[in-house]
C-alpha cells in the first residue's frame, strides 16, 4: 500500500503542478498549449545544473560526508532553476500572444516543437547520446530521503505513515504540494488572484478598473512558465532518474485535460491529478502492486495485457471529459487577444 | 500601377513572401545556432561551423566529401529523389492540418490518423495472399483501407467537439496516444513482426515481401539510387482534389462556412455538426493516405513498439500546412521544402560532428514565426503599425 501511494505521488505530483500551471496562464486569458515543451526545458536545464554543479564539485564533500542537509538544499536550488528556465522560455509565447497578438495555439505548438528539438540537439552535441544524465551516482543516492537519512536501521519498522510519508520519497513532492496550496490561495483568496482572474473573464472591464491586463498576462504566462518548468524537473528527478532525453511522456498534455477535467479549480484539479496519478501508475506498474501487502500481484495475475493498462490514463481522459464537458466552464476570454477598443 | 507593382500588391503574393520571410527567418536562426554551438565547441572550429551553415542552407545539393576532405557540390540524383519521397507523407499529412484549418479546427490529431492508417495499410497489404490477388490491386485495397481507417479515427474527435462540445486540440492528443498504443498492442506479437531476417523483429517486414509496392513511374531511373515513386505524384493529385472539392464546390463552401462561424452557417441552414464531423474524417482519411504511401512503398520497414513516441510527420504536418496558410497546393510545396530540411538534417548528421535536431529546430522556429505572419504581412502592406486595427486571430475557445 505504501508503495501504491508513493508511485501514486510520483505521477500525480508533476501533473498537478503543471495542470496549475495552465490553469494561471488560462486564467489571465492565455491559452498555454506550450506546457509539454516547457517542461521538456525546464527538465533539461534542471537537470544541466545538477550535472554541472557535480562537474565542479560543489556538493561532493557534503555528499562524501553524507550531510542530507546541503544534498536537499541542492535539490531545491535545481528546481528554483528549472523554474527559472520554464519562465524564460514561456516569455516566447507572452511576447508572441500578448504583444504581436499571434495565435495562441499556433504559439504554443511552436514552443512544443521547439523544446524537444533544441534540447535533443544541444544533448546530442554535449554527450554524443541521446539522454543527459547525471555526471555521478544517480537520484536515488543524491536525493531520496531513506530511512539511512535519518539514521534509522534499514530493517526498523516505522509505522505505516512513516514508511509511507519518509521513507524513499523525494523533498520535492512536498515543496510541490506546498507551493500548490500557496499558489491555489493566491488565485482565490487575495486581490492579485482576483485581478488575474478577471483579466481572463473580461479583459475590458478589468482595464476599466486600473488594471494593467498586458502586465496581468505576463504575469500569469510566466508563473506558468515557472511552475511547468519546475513540474518538469521533478517529473524527471523522481520518474527518470534525474536525466532529460527531450521527452516527458505527454505529461504536459495530460496535464491540459486534468486542468479542463478540474474546470480551472484547483481543488478539483488535485482530485484530477489523484485520478490520472493512480491510473498512470497502474500502467507503470501493475505487475509489481501488491496492493494488500498478502504477497498476491493479482493485477498482473487477472492476465489483462500490459496494453490494457497503458491506454487507461488516455481512454478514461477521454471518457471523463465526456461526461464532465456539459458543466465546464472555460475562463471566457481565453485565447483571444486583448483589443482595448472591443466590448 | 505597372505590373510589377500589381503582383506585388496581390494578397496571394504577400502571403507567399510572408512565408518566404519566415522560412528565412528559421534557416538563419539554425544558421546561427550551428554557429555559436561550433565556435563553442573545439572539435568543430570555425571550419566545421562554416562546413554546417553551408548545409543548412544547401544540403540538398551536397554531394559528400572530395578526397581532400572538402565539400562538393552538386546534382545529387539520390538526395533529391530522397527529398520526393520524403514529402510525400507530409505533403498529405499537411493537407490533413490544412483542411481541418479551414473548417476552424485544429488537428492536431494527425500523427494519431497516420498510425491507424500504417495499421490498416500494412495489415491488409501483408496478409492478402499475393498469389491468387493481382498485386495492385492489393495495393489498391490497402490504400483505400488505411484511408477509411484514418477517417473513422480522425471523426472521433470531431464526434466528440460536435457532440459533447470537448475542445478538439485535446480529444486529438488523447486520440493519438491511444492510436500508438492500439498499433503496438495490434502488432505486439503478431505475424507481421520481421523474424525472417536478423535482428528485425523489432520492425514489421516490408510490404515487398508480400510482393507489394508502389509503383516507380521511371522516377527511380530519373533519381538513381533513390527511394523516389508514384507516391507523390498521387499526393499532389490528392492536393488538386482538396483544392478543388474546398474552393469549387457546396461542400467544400459549407466547411469554410462552419470555420468562419459556426453559428452563423447554423443559421444559413448549414449542419454545423456533420460538417465537423465529416471536416475531421476528411482530414483523418488524408493523414492516413500519407502514411499508406510511405508504408507501401515497398522499402520502408515500421518500428511497431511506438506506444511511448508519435510519429514526427504527423506533427510535421502542422508547419507544412502553417507555411502554406493552408492552400492545399501550396501545401505540396511546403511539403518538398519540409522533406528537403530533412535530407539536410541527414546529411549534417552524416557529413559533420552536427545532428539531424538542428532541422527540427528551425522547423519550430518556422512554426513560431508564422504565428505572427500576421505582422510580417503588416509590414508588407507598408502602413503604419498603429493605423491597423489588429484582426482577431484566435479562434474561439472551445
Amino acid at each position: 500500500m505504501s508503495f501504491l501511494i508513493q508511485q501514486t505521488l510520483l505521477f500525480m505530483v508533476p501533473l498537478m503542478i503543471v495542470a496549475l500551471a495552465g490553469c494561471f496562464a488560462e486564467r489571465s486569458g492565455i491559452i498555454n498549449l506550450a506546457l509539454e515543451g516547457i517542461m521538456i526545458f525546464g527538465a533539461f536545464i534542471g537537470v544541466l545544473f545538477v550535472r554541472i554543479m557535480q562537474e565542479k564539485e560543489v556538493f561532493e564533500a557534503a555528499k562524501s560526508a553524507g550531510r542530507w542537509g546541503s544534498l536537499q538544499f541542492f535539490e531545491i536550488l535545481a528546481m528554483l532553476i528549472a523554474g527559472l528556465a520554464g519562465a524564460i522560455f514561456s516569455l516566447l509565447l507572452a511576447f508572441a500572444a500578448i504583444n504581436l497578438k499571434a495565435d495562441q495555439t499556433i504559439g504554443g505548438t511552436a514552443l512544443n516543437m521547439l523544446a524537444p528539438a533544441l534540447v535533443l540537439f544541444l544533448v546530442r552535441i554535449m554527450v554524443n547520446q541521446n539522454t543527459l544524465m547525471m555526471a555521478k551516482g544517480d537520484a536515488a543516492s543524491w536525493f531520496m530521503i531513506k530511512k539511512s537519512t535519518f539514521g534509522i536501521d534499514k530493517k526498523t519498522d516505522i509505522g505505516f505513515l512513516g514508511e509511507t510519508l519518509i521513507n524513499k520519497v523525494y523533498i520535492a513532492t512536498y515543496i510541490c504540494i506546498l507551493i500548490y496550496i500557496i499558489l491555489a490561495v493566491i488565485l482565490y483568496k487575495t486581490k492579485f488572484g482576483l485581478r488575474l482572474r478577471s483579466c481572463g473573464e473580461n479583459p475590458q472591464a478589468a482595464d476599466s478598473l486600473g488594471i494593467n491586463v498586458v502586465k496581468m498576462r505576463y504575469i500569469g504566462v510566466v508563473i506558468s512558465g515557472f511552475l511547468a518548468g519546475m513540474g518538469g524537473f521533478v517529473y524527471a528527478l523522481t520518474s527518470s532518474n534525474c536525466s532529460a532525453n527531450g521527452d516527458v511522456a505527454g505529461f504536459g498534455f495530460l496535464a491540459l485535460a486534468v486542468m479542463i477535467f478540474g474546470n480551472w479549480k484547483p481543488l478539483n484539479i488535485a482530485g484530477g491529478a489523484l485520478l490520472f496519478g493512480l491510473f498512470k501508475c497502474i500502467a507503470a506498474c501493475y505487475s509489481t502492486l501488491d496492493i494488500n501487502g498478502d504477497g498476491v500481484f493479482w493485477l498482473a495475475e487477472i492476465g489483462i495485457s500490459t496494453h490494457v493498462y497503458r491506454l487507461l490514463p488516455y481512454v478514461i481522459t477521454l471518457l471523463v471529459l465526456a461526461f464532465t464537458s456539459k458543466q465546464s466552464r472555460a475562463p471566457k476570454a481565453e485565447g483571444i487577444p486583448y483589443d482595448k477598443g472591443k466590448r | 500601377m505597372s505590373g510589377i507593382k500589381k503582383f506585388f500588391a496581390k494578397d496571394g503574393t504577400k502571403s507567399v513572401i510572408s512565408s518566404l520571410i519566415s522560412i528565412l527567418i528559421g534557416l538563419v536562426f539554425g544558421a546561427i545556432v550551428v554557429f555559436i554551438v561550433g565556435m563553442s565547441k573545439k572539435t568543430i572550429g570555425v571550419k566545421g561551423a562554416w562546413e554546417g551553415v553551408r548545409l543548412i542552407f544547401f544540403g540538398v545539393l551536397n554531394t559528400g566529401r572530395s578526397a581532400t576532405g572538402a565539400l562538393t557540390w552538386g546534382f545529387n540524383a539520390s538526395n533529391l529523389g530522397n527529398m520526393l519521397f520524403r514529402s510525400t507523407p507530409v505533403i498529405l499529412t499537411g493537407l490533413s492540418v490544412a483542411v481541418a484549418f479551414k473548417t476552424g479546427l485544429f488537428n492536431i490529431g494527425a500523427p494519431g490518423q497516420y498510425l491507424m492508417g500504417t495499421l490498416a495499410s500494412l495489415a491488409l497489404a501483408l496478409s492478402l495472399p499475393s498469389d491468387k490477388l493481382p498485386t495492385w490491386l492489393i495495393w489498391i485495397i490497402a490504400f483505400v483501407g488505411a484511408m477509411a481507417a484514418g477517417a473513422i479515427w480522425g471523426a472521433i474527435p470531431g464526434l466528440m467537439k460536435a457532440v459533447f462540445n470537448i475542445n478538439e486540440v485535446i480529444a486529438c492528443i488523447m486520440t493519438n496516444w491511444i492510436a500508438a498504443n492500439l498499433v503496438t498492442w495490434f502488432f505486439d506479437g503478431s505475424a507481421f513482426c520481421n523474424v525472417e531476417e536478423y535482428g528485425k523483429t523489432g520492425y514489421i517486414y516490408k510490404t515487398s515481401f508480400n510482393n507489394v509496392a508502389t509503383a516507380k513511374f521511371g522516377l527511380d531511373k530519373l533519381f538513381a539510387g533513390s527511394q523516389a515513386n508514384a507516391g507523390i505524384l498521387i499526393a499532389t493529385l490528392l492536393a488538386v482534389v482538396m483544392y478543388i472539392v474546398m474552393n469549387k464546390t457546396t461542400l467544400g463552401y459549407q466547411l469554410k462556412a462552419c470555420g468562419s462561424n459556426r453559428h452563423a452557417a447554423r443559421y444559413a441552414g448549414i449542419k454545423d455538426k456533420r460538417n465537423i464531423v465529416l471536416s475531421m474524417a476528411i482530414a483523418g482519411s488524408l493523414a492516413a493516405a500519407g502514411s499508406a504511401l510511405y508504408w507501401l512503398s515497398g522499402n520502408t520497414e515500421f518500428f511497431w513498439s511506438t506506444y511511448q513516441s508519435l510519429p514526427g510527420d504527423g506533427f510535421n504536418g502542422i508547419p507544412v500546412a502553417l507555411l502554406a496558410l493552408n492552400n492545399p497546393i501550396g501545401v505540396v510545396f511546403a511539403g518538398i521544402f519540409m522533406a528537403m530540411l530533412n535530407i539536410v538534417g541527414m546529411q549534417l548528421s552524416n557529413l559533420t560532428a552536427y545532428n539531424e535536431y538542428i532541422t527540427d529546430v528551425i522547423i519550430a522556429v518556422i512554426v513560431y514565426m508564422s504565428a505572427f505572419s500576421l505582422v510580417i504581412r503588416m509590414l508588407l502592406n507598408g502602413r503604419p503599425k498603429k493605423e491597423k486595427a489588429p484582426k482577431k486571430s484566435g479562434k474561439e475557445a472551445n
